[in-house]
């Protein structure tokens, strides 16, 4: 797989001989290292800042040990299909949470590919989310195959067009994408906000002085493939994530469309040079990033992630567009990696919000707010690629001190 | 175009062929054609509004004819929304506007305004000096709560305000050592800077008060009285917060120190060109950091306004923001980066917020819609329709010094 970091200089370049050589160059790139040194550090942050408000390093021990198994992950130790254990379950939700951040997070790689940074994942998904209700909870007794169909498509296609919007801004006035993306974000915000509160179009029909949307009709609903009657089961929009990271790869490494992507991200005016429409891919890359995005709405509202329904209040809690950015990052934008990044949030995020909700070594409330830091520490020092690398090198350096000087900045330099 | 001597010889016709005061009277008579059918006037018939509103839109298409785009089609807008409101207000019941368009309105513009404009100017010093700024919302957040947690600790507001400002500009030094030194992607860096903080009060907030509202008589940000009474003025203009009147004195320090200081010159210079800053001798790096680390000083002054103030009354939410750091972004954007530009966003901005409250006498759900508006507007600035908005050129570029 490419590796979407900046190429290394060609004195580096030169001595690609061995695997040993290579793994090196890409360690000295960025590759793997950076996002290994992210996490540990984030979670270390993170404990450190446990350990310091509740004065007991041992508290924030077994605070890790409690999201872990929050996320459902000692299931790996006493395996059971069951649901109603305990740890199953956690599993599950665990992965049900996974495969909307895997969307999310494909959405911002994908723009990523192609030189831009899409910041909008969150409004997108919004779309998407909204369409699929709407056309969810009307036409009802269509044929389900054929509701559930329409619902994704359309959701898709919708928050398509509307990150689209911000594709069309770049490639025609040259705005700036984040600038765009920010504000569609908020006015797909206030849009819920207003479709989903009282009085509102899709407000309940039956509670008018309930601000939630009707629940999307049984037909148009997801089918669980491991779940118990009652609780909420892992439904097939796993499947679609997963088939989702491989479209991306697909598309992004054995099409045309895709090397086009890649070319504009790499240099927009080598890439018009060699004949590509920047324009066009700007549109396009920004189009099929906001698809990830609406997809992740869609599957979210018809798999009952949220009761198959949608209020106003939980407009502001919503948060997996953003999440999807750290995903993107931490996964260097890559298909693959973006999987692990979503894995790794899915569990973070199950693991803190409700692993630690019957906890008694420390205020589940914290802990939930424990993911922002580590997420927010991810996403800062995974820009700061200089940073570990310097610390990367220097190690090296002091194993070895009569090598050459090793050069952080500009196998970096942007 | 009109010479100087064509304008000492007839005043009148050269100011008439000044596109920009066309303009600005287009814009002056469309918000007039409003203003017609609310109280005080309070005109009963729609004619006044769309006669006045009409005289709005011609001035606009003269304006933009003669080349000035962005003022023409902005006095188009105003007069077509002059009408339109106009209507919307005569057909109206006397009570319900009397209710929601009264002098509290402008009062509440002003407090809306308040934070944004502190934000805005924040932005734009930083990016003035070429550091995109998006973490805005998170030093807003952080000095919202931080300042109303050395308030309640503290004693007294004025103590706030310290807290508030000295925790803003920590978390701006942090960001702009990633921004600046290690040369990392401005707008990642901002985005964490905003999980961050939402993650850091949020933890915070439950571990110093343990999830219990804060408690009731904290020393609030006061109010300055300047006029007393029970006329227009005094409700609308008289009795501001103490922030209020520092956001207005605010603008025009900023305006001063950027384009009239040799300091100002400096900064605009590592922003448009930071080599040629480097050159002359210029310390870019120290201009860069200053200007980060002032950004973070007032959007916590601007946050800790939104606890301390008089909407937020002591009291400190989860993410209570609310994206308003990116509001203060696009008036910063919308403002063109110059301190009147973003003042006068800002206040719009404001009003559309103040707006959404007050219309809630008609319709509570479509006032909701009202919050759109600062992201619409925005957009179409970028977008260029109205004239194009100019970023700093080395905005968002990390300098490596050489």
């Amino acid at each position: 797989m490419t590796d979407p970091g900046p190429s290394p200089p060609p004195e580096q370049a030169a001595e690609t001989g061995t695997l040993a050589a290579r793994i090196a160059l890409k360690q000295r790139a960025g590759g793997i290292v950076v996002p290994i040194f992210t996490v540990i550090f984030a979670l270390v942050m993170s404990g450190i800042v446990v350990a310091a408000t509740q004065h007991s390093v041992h508290t924030a021990l077994l605070v890790y040990k409690e999201i872990f198994d929050g996320a459902g992950l000692n299931w790996i130790f006493h395996p059971t299909t069951s649901l109603l254990d305990i740890n199953a379950y956690n599993l599950s939700q665990t992965l049900l949470q996974t495969s909307t951040l895997i969307l999310t997070g494909l959405s911002v790689a994908f723009a990523f590919r192609c030189g831009m940074f899409n910041i909008g994942g969150q409004g997108q998904y919004f779309v998407g989310l909204i369409v699929a209700n709407w056309l969810g909870v009307n036409f009802a007794g269509m044929n389900p195959f054929a509701h559930i169909l329409l619902c994704i498509v359309a959701g898709t296609l919708a928050a398509a067009a509307y990150a689209g919007i911000a594709g069309v801004l770049k490639a025609t006035v040259g705005a700036h994408e984040v600038i765009s993306t920010i504000m569609l974000n908020w006015i797909a915000f206030w849009l819920a906000s207003w479709l989903f509160g009282d009085g509102g179009p899709l407000q309940n029909s039956t509670q008018p002085t309930v601000p939630v949307s009707n629940q999307v009709s049984p037909g148009a609903r997801l089918p669980d493939f491991w779940g118990v009657q009652g609780f909420q089961g892992v439904h097939i929009g796993l499947f679609i994530a997963l088939a989702a990271v491989v479209v991306f790869w697909v598309l992004l490494n054995r099409t045309t469309v895709g090397y086009e992507v890649r070319a504009v991200g790499f240099n927009p005016d080598a890439a018009a040079y060699g004949g590509i429409s920047v324009k066009k891919n700007f549109i396009r890359a920004m189009a099929i990033s906001g698809a990830f995005a609406g997809l992740a709405g869609a599957i979210d509202m018809l798999g009952g992630t949220t009761n198959y329904q949608f209020g106003q209040l939980d407009v502001p809690f919503s948060q997996v567009g953003f999440i999807g950015i750290a995903v993107a990052l931490l996964g260097r934008n890559t298909a693959v990696g973006t999987l692990f990044g979503a894995l790794l949030f899915g569990g973070l995020l199950y693991g803190s919000f409700h692993g630690l909700g019957s906890s008694s070594v420390i205020d589940p409330q914290l802990a939930g707010n424990l993911t922002y830091i580590i997420q927010g520490l991810i996403v800062l020092f995974i820009g700061a690629d200089v940073l570990i690398l310097y610390v990367w090198n220097s190690r090296k350096k002091l194993r070895r001190p009569p090598a050459k000087p090793a050069k952080p900045a500009e196998a970096t330099a942007a | 175009m009109s010479t100087w001597a064509a304008r000492l010889e007839n005043p009148l016709s050269a100011s008439l062929r000044d596109a920009r005061a066309t303009g600005a009277l287009g814009i002056f008579l469309g918000a007039l054609a409003a203003f017609l059918a609310i109280p005080p006037i309070e005109a009963r018939t729609v004619t006044w509004p769309i006669l006045v509103g009409i005289v709005a839109a011609a001035l606009g298409v003269w304006t933009v004819t003669r080349g000035r785009r962005r003022l023409g089609w902005g006095a188009v807008a105003a007069g077509v929304l002059g009408i339109g409101l106009g209507i919307l207000a005569t057909r109206s019941s006397t009570e319900n506007l009397g209710t929601a368009f009264d002098a509290t309105l402008v009062a509440q513009t002003f407090s809306f305004a308040t934070p944004l404009v502190f934000g805005a100017l924040g932005g734009m010093f930083s990016e003035r000096s070429g550091v995109v700024n998006i973490g805005l919302e998170g030093m807003m957040l952080m000095g919202a709560f931080w300042g109303v947690y050395g308030a309640d600790k503290g004693g007294s507001w004025a103590v706030g305000l310290l807290v508030a400002a000295g925790v803003g500009g920590l978390v701006a030094l942090v960001y702009a050592f990633f921004a600046i030194h290690l040369r990392s992607d401005q707008i990642v860096g901002g985005t964490g800077v905003n999980f961050l903080a939402v993650g850091i009060t949020g933890y915070f907030f439950v571990q110093l008060y343990h999830n219990n509202p804060i408690p009731n008589g904290v020393s609030l940000l006061p109010n300055i009285k300047i006029i007393s009474g029970n006329n227009f003025f005094a409700q609308a203009i008289g009795d501001l917060n103490i922030l209020t009147w520092a956001s207005f004195a605010l603008v025009i320090v900023a305006y001063v120190v950027l384009f009239k200081t040799p300091i100002g010159l400096r900064i605009r210079a590592c922003g448009e060109h930071p080599r040629a800053a480097d050159t002359v001798g210029i310390n870019v790096y120290a201009v860069r950091y200053g200007c980060v680390v002032l950004s973070g000083v007032l959007a916590a002054l601007g946050g800790i306004y939104l606890s301390e103030g008089p909407q937020g009354n002591g009291s400190f939410l989860f993410n209570m923001t609310n994206g308003r750091g990116f509001i203060a972004l696009a008036a910063m954007i919308f403002g063109n980066w110059r301190p009147a530009g973003a003042f006068g966003a800002a206040i719009l901005f404001g009003f559309s917020s103040a707006l959404a409250l007050k219309l809630q006498v008609y319709s509570g759900s479509a006032a909701t819609l009202f919050q759109i508006l600062p992201y619409v507007l925005t957009l179409i600035a970028v977008a260029g329709v109205i004239g194009r908005t100019v970023a700093p050129a080395a905005d968002g570029k990390p300098y490596v010094r050489q």
